[in-house]
């Protein structure tokens, strides 16, 4: 029995809502901070999905995105040395198209189906950006969604699918766009997702030998509100079968869109129902899946989309989302000299430090380091040290400063020393945070970011949070 | 071992006006304060035998002290460590000395800083991973200020009346110093309302930018006898090196253990057993405030936790019982970095000839010189200290 087995979420913490000054919505959307992207996201999803589960046990992991940050070289690899998968594992990155998300599915249910892996992580993430304070701008959001597929253990059966591709100009970027352009909306409506989503559902209808009646509850993908609503319609789903598609509360995740819906529905279904995950995009997937047994004991995401939507901040200002997305540019030029490009060698060299967050544990005397060291700072034996994952360690802020002058965007800059539960202490930057709430003893959770952007290189590291997914997991207990 | 107390002297110095000195190089820097020193000690540039030229980014090897002075081709090394740069330069001129190698050597220290086009300081790490979150100094020592309001549970608003005392303190030494980058009195309501720079350090919890040169003329006190009678003797040094770093997760932000290493062997050497009452003036590393306020209880000078109360009651000002930064310190004298260690042991010297002006202390007869370099965790400190003779 093929399906998935765990699933997990990811919102960033910030929204666009009716008290951000100069948003011209009263709808809420998510948007990810300053240092976020697709990949930190998708880290950040993992992290929810992954949950206590063993690590060791992923035996391939897909990315999927219409913004990956890279157009030459795999997120899927960033992504699993940051969630500390082993090394002996497929990656691969699903990518251009807004159903990716679904292809990404269908390829690990494919491939665990096949016998060639036993557990495989899909990670679905997208910020796309349209032009400020249009259409798409409005109705997009921010967010991540993560499902492990596996052959044992499964919440939900993989039921079968059904895809229709076709060949279609409804929304595109070239490389080195910002925005996503669009045609003409009742074009795209009409001739695109209005008249291609439901030859996919009926496709997979007819395949199964179902009628729409059969359906507990379709996560649907659709651009707005307005068009979910026309669409689920279309379809014949009755308002009870279709999941919540949270515009006004999240928004168009794009890739992740209709995985995220599909994590949402997954939360609340009883074994036996009959979950659709439906996406656009050159044609549409229809994947189909039955709540098993199971999926009443088994165990749920810590955040899941639910934690996450509660867990937010509405932005102040409009200005400070424009200057996050680089819409306004910032002249920090005549403060700091340029920055120079980091040394590739030295990432390489460090990837255990930096991406997979290790410390060390002394096996002579025990005592917790970061980063890792060759001569431990306690008993000073050599070359002696285990590693020890701090990324997914509590920590507490020991002490902190607010620097004004060396943060441009995040001003002012939260540098942070945080010790570990455990043991360690690491020096890094915070963000996500309200500069009201920082304080000594602040518990907190690392949150895999992306420092900045020198020579194309996206230099990605851990960053101190306001607990999250921590402060709910205790919260839990 | 027998240490270095009383077997060198300290027979001419010099010291530029620190400041911005869009006006000179680092070789203009370095002639006015050679030159000064050479005359002051009766000397010219043949009588050097040997040289250290301490910088930290102004220069890479001691050529261009050769070539600013035009020294005969003799040895000159070029020293650099952080902001103990001068000190340590002038340490090993000491030990070439005591070692009887040499009977006449220059330390020199100077920085050129102004000609970066940034405000603050723009050296650039070597090429590196750069994951480390940027922290310009004000943001690390804004760390150990943080936690020292913590732990001794002081309310940010008594925090920072107790930083702007100190500022003020030295804003008004500054003063009483013609060669200080800052002359101004600044009140503690105006350093206690300035604009933040890394909370809670503010504008005036940092110390100058500046550029500036300061040299010593080093010999064996025999020699030192021939040239003056007030010479001054090295009574003890010490350097000390941190290698911990944040790497140890008890490590508390609100002492640095390695001012008190290195304070605590250059009193064993100078035989000092209580440095609050031996001790006549101290010249710290007040890079920012909260930097002079944890080194005066690195020192030994306060109790943990209480420097407080001795910065509240002026036991540090001019008319108090152990005057620090007499010259205005980091904060007014100004901070150009490879030379401020010399420039410190200039104010000891004066002090002890009685030739500084306004700011005479009535007794000066011992005094301490200390320069913090790198971050909060991992410092370079370097201490010495210095007496008359008998």
């Amino acid at each position: 029995m093929v399906g998935i087995a765990a699933y997990g979420a990811y919102i960033p913490r910030f929204r666009l809502g009716a008290a951000t000054d100069g948003w011209n919505s009263r709808q809420e959307r998510a948007v990810a901070n300053f240092d976020e992207d697709s990949v930190t996201m998708a880290v950040a999803a993992g992290v929810d999905c992954l949950g206590e589960r063993d690590r060791d046990a992923i035996d391939g992991i897909v990315f999927a995105s219409t913004t990956p940050p890279y157009a030459e070289k795999q997120c899927a690899a960033i992504v699993a040395a940051a969630l500390d998968l082993r090394r002996d594992i497929f990656a691969t990155d699903v990518t251009n198209v807004l159903r990716a998300g679904t292809s990404a599915l269908k390829s690990a249910i494919d491939t665990v189906a096949a016998g060639s892996a036993r557990q495989v992580l899909v990670v679905a993430a997208d910020n796309r950006q349209g032009p400020p304070r249009g259409e798409t701008e409005r109705a997009a959001g921010d967010g991540a969604a993560a499902f492990i597929v596996a052959a044992e253990g499964v919440i939900a059966e993989s039921v079968g699918s059904y895809s229709i591709t076709d060949n279609m100009l409804d929304t595109w970027r070239a490389p080195g766009d910002a925005f996503v352009r669009t045609w003409e909306d009742r074009f795209a409506t009409e001739e695109g997702i209005e008249r291609i989503v439901p030859e996919a559902v009926s496709g997979f209808c007819a395949r199964q030998g179902i009628a729409p009646a059969d359906v507990a509850r379709v996560a649907l993908y659709a651009p707005d509100g307005r068009r979910h609503a026309r669409l689920a319609r279309q379809l014949g789903f009755a308002e009870s079968q279709v999941q919540e598609p949270l515009f006004g509360m999240l928004g168009n995740t794009g890739a992740a869109f209709a995985p995220m819906l599909l994590a949402s529905s997954l939360s609340s279904a009883a074994p036996g129902d009959l979950l659709l995950a439906v996406s656009y995009g050159d044609g549409s997937d229809v994947l189909g899946f039955r709540a098993s047994a199971g999926i009443t004991a088994a165990p749920r995401p810590v955040m899941g989309v639910d934690g996450w939507l509660a867990d937010k901040r509405v932005l102040d200002s409009y200005e400070t989302y424009a200057r996050w997305r680089d819409v306004w540019t910032l002249d920090d030029a005549a403060r700091r000299p340029p920055a120079a490009s980091p040394s590739v060698s030295a990432l390489w060299r460090e990837g255990d430090k930096n991406v997979r967050l290790y410390g060390a544990r002394c096996r002579s005397c025990g005592y917790v380091q970061y980063p890792a060291q060759r001569v431990c700072v306690e008993c000073r034996k050599y070359d002696d040290g285990e590693p020890v994952r701090l990324s997914d360690r509590p920590g507490e802020l020991f002490t902190y400063s607010m620097d004004y002058i060396a943060g441009a965007v995040d001003t002012p800059l939260v540098v942070a020393v945080v010790n570990f539960e455990g043991g360690g202490r690491a020096l890094c930057m915070m963000t996500d945070r309200e500069l009201d709430e920082v304080r000594v003893g602040l518990p907190v959770e690392m949150s895999f970011r992306k420092l900045r952007v020198v020579n194309g290189i996206h230099n990605y590291y851990w960053k101190a949070i306001p607990q999250r997914r921590l402060a709910r997991m205790t919260a839990a207990v | 071992m027998s240490g270095i107390r009383d077997r060198v002297a300290v027979v001419g110095m010099g010291c530029t006006r620190f400041g911005e000195r869009w006006d000179a190089s680092a070789s203009d820097l370095m002639v006015e304060a050679a030159y000064e020193a050479y005359e002051d000690a009766g000397l010219e540039s043949g009588d050097i035998q040997a040289a250290w030229l301490g910088t930290v980014s102004s220069f890479r090897t001691g050529q261009p002290l050769a070539e600013a002075l035009k020294l005969d081709y003799i040895p000159i090394t070029r020293v650099e460590n952080a902001c103990a740069t001068a000190t340590d330069a002038f340490r090993n001129a000491c030990y070439a000395v005591a070692a009887g190698v040499y009977d006449i050597v220059l330390a020199m220290g100077v920085e050129k800083l102004k000609d970066s086009g940034f405000s603050g300081l723009a050296i650039a790490a070597g090429p590196g991973s750069d994951v480390e979150p940027p922290t310009p100094p004000p943001s690390q020592f804004a760390m150990a200020a943080t936690r020292y309001f913590h732990q001794y549970d002081i309310d940010y608003d008594d925090g920072k009346r107790t930083l702007a005392q100190i500022a003020s303190k030295n804003h008004h030494n500054g003063t009483l110093n013609p060669k200080a980058h800052f002359q101004r009195e600044v009140s503690a309501e105006q350093i206690v309302s300035a604009p933040m720079i890394a909370w809670p350090l503010g504008l005036y919890d940092c110390c100058g930018v500046s550029d500036g040169a300061a040299a010593a003329i080093i010999t064996t006190p025999e020699i030192a006898r021939t040239l003056r009678d007030d010479y001054i003797l090295v009574k003890g040094l010490g350097l000390a090196v941190g290698a911990f770093g944040v790497l140890r997760d008890d490590w508390d932000f609100t002492h640095f253990p390695e001012t008190v290493r290195a304070s605590q062997a250059a009193y064993a050497e100078a035989g000092v057993t209580n440095p609050r009452a031996e001790i006549d003036m101290a010249m710290v590393h007040d890079c920012f405030t909260i930097t002079e306020l944890i080194i005066m209880e690195d020192l030994g000078f306060s109790p943990r936790g209480q420097a407080s109360a001795d910065v509240a009651n002026g036991a540090f000002s001019l008319e108090g019982d152990l005057p620090v930064n007499t010259d205005g310190g980091l904060k007014c004298f100004g901070h150009p970095i490879g030379a401020s260690g010399i420039r410190m042991i200039y104010e000891v010297y004066k002090q002890m000839q009685g030739k500084a002006g306004g700011r005479q202390l009535q007794k000066a007869d011992l005094g301490i010189t200390h320069n913090l370099g790198g971050r909060p965790g991992s410092f370079t400190c370097s201490v010495a200290i210095f007496g008359q003779p008998d």
